[in-house]
């Protein structure tokens, strides 16, 4: 297996970006991360995309882009698992890439989420859920994380207060992030006073419909050091599974996928979780921080909320988690989450964190966890300063 | 011998006071509460309609059976002027939930009020001639009576199940009576939401007449008077009617009492007179004499006689009690609530 | 879009009838019914039937909903265990919302789940009632 990294991400403008398609959001990304590399041609490219089809009408993904990329012709595929697609595509990208197969890919993520009313969206994002046994009983992705928040509450005693401090810490980093759809910081008042969505999750508990694309060129070693460009290596990758349908788990206050995608990564970078110094994780709803905090094995169950609550997540805390401002602060568009949470990491390991967001120390060892559906599917990446 | 082997009934839950309806539209509660003998009447929430009805009715009815096979049951009709669909049959469905398919007859009766007992009288038809081991008869309603009319204080919803055979009964059928006419005294036109009526024409020459028609002529096949029976249910579009029939007739308040509902449920369309056989068989004991007799605008009665078993003892708490479904843990609703409940409210699609 | 109709049908046995595949080797009860036994891999199985009561032992109230779903917010939703042991997540109904808890003993009731919009066709299945008696 050949030693792989990234050099060179690009993100465009997250949010509801109304002047910009689909095509021309991921052609902005990827032509930025392409520029950032210094590589003069891609061999293949790999793009996750959650649901195009039930957001613009859009499939046949990789074809379309490539060729608005100026590249029609280039080996191109779609990846999808649901909201862990880009993580998913960059997982595709650097097996490709190990293997052998290619020197030079693109991992994409893209989804344009505002071109269809709310309810379509409601109902695209719905379809990462068990159609037949959750969808068709009424089950929103607000309802299910908290169907998930709620049993945790009773289990662990987890409090309102905990969620709030993930979504005020995530919040204030967002604030120094150019591209977050919502830069601004929130208080854990006013995140107990937003509407309640399901309970017990407020809408300032949930991440937002975004519009968006991420990229990042994957290399190997050899190569990004003949380019001169920044460049961090990818160490471990590690991808899990579980049942959709949360009725079917014997434990819905973990996520095994995220145990088993964290503990394979973790195995083939040879390290511990205890050597991983700060990590962009899933947190498409308050409690998701939680619960992927301790199913990757950060926290014992039930002991990340009240270290949260303590600060140990912040920016300057013992180990910080989302210092982009994560999938609350900087939108959530589905498919490009898993890669732009590498181009977070990328930058906190290069020193290129922008607006004070660099993490102290200048730290060595970072971590990505994506995730699909309501945890039906994970992905984690280890990357690690060249 | 033919008669009732199980039976079951099933109401909503929620509830609308006559006070409720009267305050929206400037009628006089207390007039509705004497004069018709209203008090309150059962709303279906939105995720209840005659199949659910009849599907839960039909499911007590199977609990107080002695356990037969629903592959047994060689029929199920259902009788309603409120089928959910107005082409494609509530009883297959209901069969389908019961696992009673697929070698099965089903119908979908209509007959205004009368539809249920019309079900009830054809499935004792098929068990009486040997035709299968066991009948099904569901008589269900979620009735419509169209905002301010007088209709809409009385327009209920609730089911009543009964499974016909040969063996094991709880009450035997000794005779039968059936009385009709052409009447155009309440109808619904196709593609109509809400039924019309034709006012006080409803009264004597309607509802009366048929009603005591059927009566006088059953009791004279069965040689009986009203002195021969422990109970007795008339159909009840309110809860006056049924009382005025009664007396009129003969029969005492303590014999119509058990299966008098209407006051605190209104009127339930089909399932009137077959909800208040299911209430008074609740506390029937063997060797009692129970006089039914449905009515179904435009127009008719259908008389029955049954006769309770001992196995009445056995059976009647296999399943809950109709008056518990009554009289317990009621959810009242205001009218705004009520309105969106029954789709009076114009959204866009 | 697709065809609600055909897919609806197709879950009948579930819906109607809570029908659950019991596999032989483990005695372990699925429900729905599945091919294979996801702890033994067996496939010797036999079809039974859910008990209709049981205790939730999670829930939400979704008080923002999509669609259809609007209409009837707020609406509890919950997984309950039932008497078997099996688990299956349905809207709990008749119920103010305020007094749905861990724990709540419910009974399955025989329900409209969907309707394809006011033309289509309506889809009946389980839901979960207070169990008040």
């Amino acid at each position: 297996m050949r030693e792989v990294c990234i050099i060179g991400v690009g993100m465009s403008k997250w949010g509801e970006i109304w002047k910009q398609s689909l095509r021309d959001m991921h052609t902005d990304a990827a032509l930025k991360a392409i520029k950032a590399s210094g590589v003069d041609h891609l061999d293949s490219m790999y793009v996750g995309c959650m649901s195009c089809g039930l957001f613009v009408g859009q499939e046949h993904l990789a074809s379309l882009l490539t060729d608005y990329m100026g590249m029609c012709g280039l080996p191109a595929t779609r990846v999808e698992s649901a909201c862990a697609s880009g993580g998913m595509a960059v997982r595709q990208a650097f097996i490709e890439v190990a293997s052998g197969i290619s020197d030079i890919v693109m991992a994409s993520g893209v989804e344009k989420m505002t071109d269809c009313s709310g309810d379509e969206a409601t109902y695209a994002l719905a379809t990462a859920a068990d159609q037949e046994y959750e969808v068709f009983h009424g089950a929103t992705f607000p309802g299910l994380y908290a169907i998930m928040a709620c049993a945790h509450m009773a289990k662990y005693g987890t409090t309102r207060a905990m969620l709030s401090a993930v979504s005020s810490k995530n919040h204030t980093n967002g604030a120094m992030n150019p591209v977050a759809q919502y830069p601004f910081k929130v208080t854990p008042a006013q995140v107990e006073k937003s509407v309640m969505i399901a309970d017990p999750l407020r809408i300032l508990d949930c991440s937002p419909i975004t519009d968006g694309a991420a990229a990042v060129v994957v290399t190997t070693v050899d190569i990004a050091k003949k380019l001169g460009k920044p460049y961090v290596k990818i160490i471990g990758s590690g991808i899990g599974t579980d049942t959709i349908a949360l009725a079917q788990r014997d434990d819905i206050t973990t996520i095994k996928a995220a145990t088993i995608a964290s503990k394979m990564a973790l195995k083939m970078a040879g390290k511990k979780i205890t050597d991983i110094q700060f990590s962009e994780v899933h947190d498409c709803f308050t409690i998701a921080e939680i619960v992927v905090a301790e199913s990757i094995g950060l926290y014992e169950p039930g002991k990340a909320g009240p270290a949260f609550l303590a600060g140990e997540s912040a920016l300057d805390g013992k180990f910080p988690i989302n210092s982009s401002g994560g999938l609350k602060s900087k939108g959530h568009p589905v498919g490009a989450t898993g890669v732009a949470q590498m181009v977070e990491v990328y930058k906190q390991l290069t020193g290129q964190a922008e607006n004070g967001r660099q993490i102290p120390n200048s730290p060595k060892i970072g971590m990505a966890q994506n995730m699909g559906g309501s945890g039906g599917s994970s992905v984690v990446h280890i990357m690690e300063v060249a | 011998m033919a008669g009732i082997v199980g039976y079951g009934a099933h109401l909503p839950r929620h509830r609308i006071k006559v006070e409720e309806i009267a305050k929206v539209w400037g009628a006089d509660a207390p007039s509705y509460k004497k004069g018709l003998m209203l008090r309150e009447k059962s709303v279906p929430p939105p995720d209840m309609d005659t199949i659910t009805l009849s599907v839960e009715a039909a499911r007590n009815a199977l609990k107080r059976s002695g356990g037969i096979d629903p592959k047994d049951i060689g029929a199920i009709y259902i009788g309603s002027e409120s089928h959910p669909y107005a082409v494609k049959p509530s009883g297959t469905t209901v069969a389908e939930a019961l696992g009673a398919t697929p070698d099965i007859h089903c119908a979908d009766f209509e007959f205004a009020c009368k539809a249920g007992s019309e079900a009830m009288y054809v499935a004792l038809s098929h068990v009486k001639a040997g035709e299968m081991p066991y009948a099904l008869a569901i008589a269900a309603d979620t009735s419509q009576g169209a905002p301010s009319d007088a209709l809409e204080f009385s327009a209920a919803a609730g089911a009543a199940a009964f499974i016909m055979g040969t063996k094991n009964l709880i009450a035997e059928i000794l005779y039968t009576h059936s009385y009709m006419t052409d009447m155009p005294d309440f109808w619904r036109r196709e593609h109509e939401f809400y039924p019309q009526h034709a006012g006080r024409f409803t009264g004597e020459e309607a509802y009366f007449a048929h009603t005591k028609g059927a009566t006088s002529a059953i009791l004279k096949k069965a040689g009986m008077k009203p002195s021969d029976f422990q109970y007795a249910i008339f159909h009840q579009p309110n809860g006056k009617f049924p009382q005025r029939v009664a007396f009129e007739q003969g029969f005492t308040q303590e014999q119509i009492d058990p299966g008098w509902l209407a006051p605190i449920l209104g009127n339930t369309y089909s399932g009137a007179s077959p909800i208040g056989l299911s209430s008074t068989l609740d506390v029937a004991k063997p060797g009692d004499m129970i006089l039914m007799c449905s009515y179904g605008s435009g127009a008719g009665s259908d008389a029955f006689i049954w006769k309770v078993t001992d196995r009445i003892n056995e059976v009647r708490d296999l399943a809950v009690h109709t008056r518990k479904l009554l009289e317990e843990n009621q959810i009242y609703i205001d009218y705004g609530t009520y309105a969106k409940y029954r789709r009076k409210i114009r959204k866009n699609a | 879009m697709t065809m609600f109709s055909s897919r609806n049908w197709r879950e009948y046995p579930h819906r109607y009838r809570l029908e659950a595949s019991k596999f032989k080797k483990s005695g372990k009860t699925y429900f729905p019914k599945r091919m294979v036994d996801p702890e033994t891999g067996d496939t010797e199985q036999e079809t039974v039937n859910l008990p209709d009561t049981g205790k939730i032992v999670t829930y939400t109230v979704i008080r923002i909903a999509p669609g259809q779903w609007g209409d009837q917010s707020p609406y509890g939703l919950a997984i309950a265990e039932l008497t078997d042991g099996t688990r299956l997540m349905a809207q709990v109904t008749d119920c103010d919302v305020e007094k749905i808890k861990i724990g709540m003993e419910v009974r399955i009731e025989f329900r409209r789940v969907q309707s394809e919009g006011h033309h289509g066709v309506l889809s009946y299945g389980y839901k979960f009632v207070p169990k008040w008696y």
